[in-house]
């Protein structure tokens, strides 16, 4: 399900890896075996209004052009994207010298004169990124700009390229571009969040970027032909979705693994599964990666004849229910039913995680989680206070 | 025991996830707290009924731990938010069971806050020394 009318996303707009891999032939011939796949159905122009169902049983409302289809599936792979965050600062938009980092992509790939004729180009790093309203570092953008600098200083070794910095971090084996870069004689200068570049525009439409330098102690001024923004990774769009396959966020809106760890692809409720930007920024590789965690993972649903639900569920004894529903609305799965002719709840046992909520929640106390029922419990604290009165009478 | 001195019980409801795994964690690393704590290992702290809390104090324990996730880390979603919901009730409840607010505490204690499991059994079994045995306690 794709929202735009073609497939590839963001990759298409990036020219090739941190390793010097193309991009667009990797993802073009992917396309091309998606579309030509006898088993895979494309819907462009898409969007999923409705999900109902639970793992080895979704049935997922698709609207595409005025019509909506409902499509049944056994597990869903999350990987909407994400965007780039459109900055109000440092001119963006008002100076058609200041782009976005996808945007210089772009100007490379096309040899736009605005970059060959250039001169003097300069990078600001951390645009929208570490701030107090987005406190999460974007990951790409480090090594990003320190490669399009590179890409600038192949060009025309003769133009000075300035990276403006709070952070460099090209992490793992990215260091050495970032040694390539110095070679080059790319010119890094450092800020901190407090002391940001300052862009004016002067009368002939040129720019002016005045930094304070922290080495130097000293404010810098650089003229440059062009200016990148290295702008914040942000999701959009993705509350609705959340809700309806019923998978948390983070803090900051991204969508949240059930561990970081132990089941990094995996959300709480099963049969969902994450990959790429919605999950956190990152590169491409990384991304690659994880969409075939997913994939293996959500493969491991679909090649079951039959599912088996856990050992630790909740059951209702109807003779006891009353029928009062607290149970119903305390579920974050949405398990429990009310079942209107015999005045009684219900738990869908394929959608029960075993939390017991229910279970504490009921006045007749009539719900139990197989397992830790409330007779088990009382046992046990039976058995613990009694062991201390022998100790007790023991001791005299 | 010392005959001087009085050991308070108290029985601690811990999640499967967080807590109970913060409780175990605690053991291996080998740190030191008081031995008045008795665990029922429960799946989540949400799923802990008001009832279990009262029929443990009602029985002659001293005080009752309810650990569970941090707000926000729950397994399911938001158990422990429940917990939380239901401790506001209990507080009342202890009152019209003529017991002190001290004898039921709710914490937030992650797998890898061993040392924070420690600390508060062992500030709770500080307090309950303090406050004597419960009213319902007939071990004498």
């Amino acid at each position: 399900v794709e929202k735009k009318d073609f497939l590839g996303g963001h990759a298409l707009k990036l020219n090739h890896t941190w390793r010097g891999e193309l991009i667009k032939p990797y993802v073009d011939d992917l396309v091309a075996r998606v579309t030509g796949h006898p088993q895979i159905e494309v819907h462009l122009n898409a969007e999923v209004t409705d999900v109902q169902g639970f793992v080895g049983n979704f049935n997922s409302t698709v609207a595409s052009g005025g019509r909506e289809t409902v499509v049944p599936h056994g597990a869903a792979v999350i990987a909407i994207g994400a965007h780039s965050y459109k900055p109000q600062e440092y001119l963006y938009k008002e100076n058609p010298k200041v782009m976005l980092a996808l945007e210089m992509d772009q100007a490379l790939r096309e040899h736009h004169p605005l970059v060959t004729a250039a001169k003097c180009a300069a990078f600001i790093q951390c645009v929208g990124s570490r701030e107090p309203e987005r406190p999460y570092c974007s990951r790409v953008c480090c090594t990003h700009s320190v490669e399009s600098a590179i890409r600038l200083k192949e060009l025309n070794p003769d133009m000075d390229v300035y990276i403006l910095y709070r952070d460099l971090r090209t992490y793992g084996l990215r260091e050495n571009l970032y040694k390539e870069a110095r070679e080059k004689g790319v010119i890094f200068i450092r800020f901190q969040a407090d002391g940001k570049p300052r862009v004016a525009q002067t009368a002939d439409g040129g720019l002016q970027v005045t930094v304070h330098d922290l080495i130097l102690g000293i404010p810098v001024t650089i003229r440059p032909d062009v200016l990148t923004l290295a702008s914040a990774i942000v999701v959009k769009d993705q509350e609705k979705l959340a809700q309806m396959f019923k998978v948390p966020l983070n803090h900051e809106g991204f969508f949240l693994e059930a561990h970081m760890k132990l089941r990094p692809v995996d959300f709480a409720t099963e049969g969902v599964f994450v990959a790429g930007l919605a999950h956190y920024p990152k590169p491409l590789d990384e991304a690659i990666a994880q969409a075939k965690a997913a994939a293996a993972r959500a493969a491991v649903v679909l090649c079951q004849e039959s599912i088996k639900a856990g050992g630790v569920v909740a059951s209702i004894d109807p003779a006891q229910c009353s029928g009062c529903q607290a149970c119903v609305g305390v579920c974050p799965f949405g398990a429990i039913d009310y079942k209107e002719p015999e005045d009684v709840c219900e738990v869908n046992q394929a959608l029960c995680k075993g939390c017991g909520t229910c279970a504490g929640n009921c006045p007749s106390e009539c719900i139990t989680l197989l397992g830790f029922s409330n007779q088990q419990i009382y046992t046990q604290i039976d058995q613990a206070l009694a062991d201390l009165k022998l100790d007790a009478e023991a001791a005299g | 025991m010392t005959d001087n001195e009085f050991e308070p019980t108290i029985i601690a409801f811990c999640c499967n996830w967080c807590s109970y795994a913060g409780a175990d964690l605690a053991g291996v690393s080998r740190i030191q707290y008081p031995p008045n704590g008795r665990i029922v290992r429960v799946m989540c702290s949400g799923m802990v009924h008001p009832n279990l809390v009262i029929n443990a104090l009602t029985k002659g324990a001293d005080g009752v731990l309810m650990c569970g996730c941090h707000l926000g880390e729950c397994h399911y979603q938001e158990g422990n938010k429940k917990a939380l919901g239901r401790a506001e009730g209990l507080d009342l409840m202890l009152e019209d069971f003529g017991l002190e607010p001290e004898r039921f505490r709710l914490e937030w204690i992650s797998s890898s806050e061993a040392q924070r499991f420690a600390e508060v059994m062992a500030e709770m079994t500080e307090t309950l020394r303090a406050l004597g045995p419960s009213p319902y306690n007939t071990r004498g």
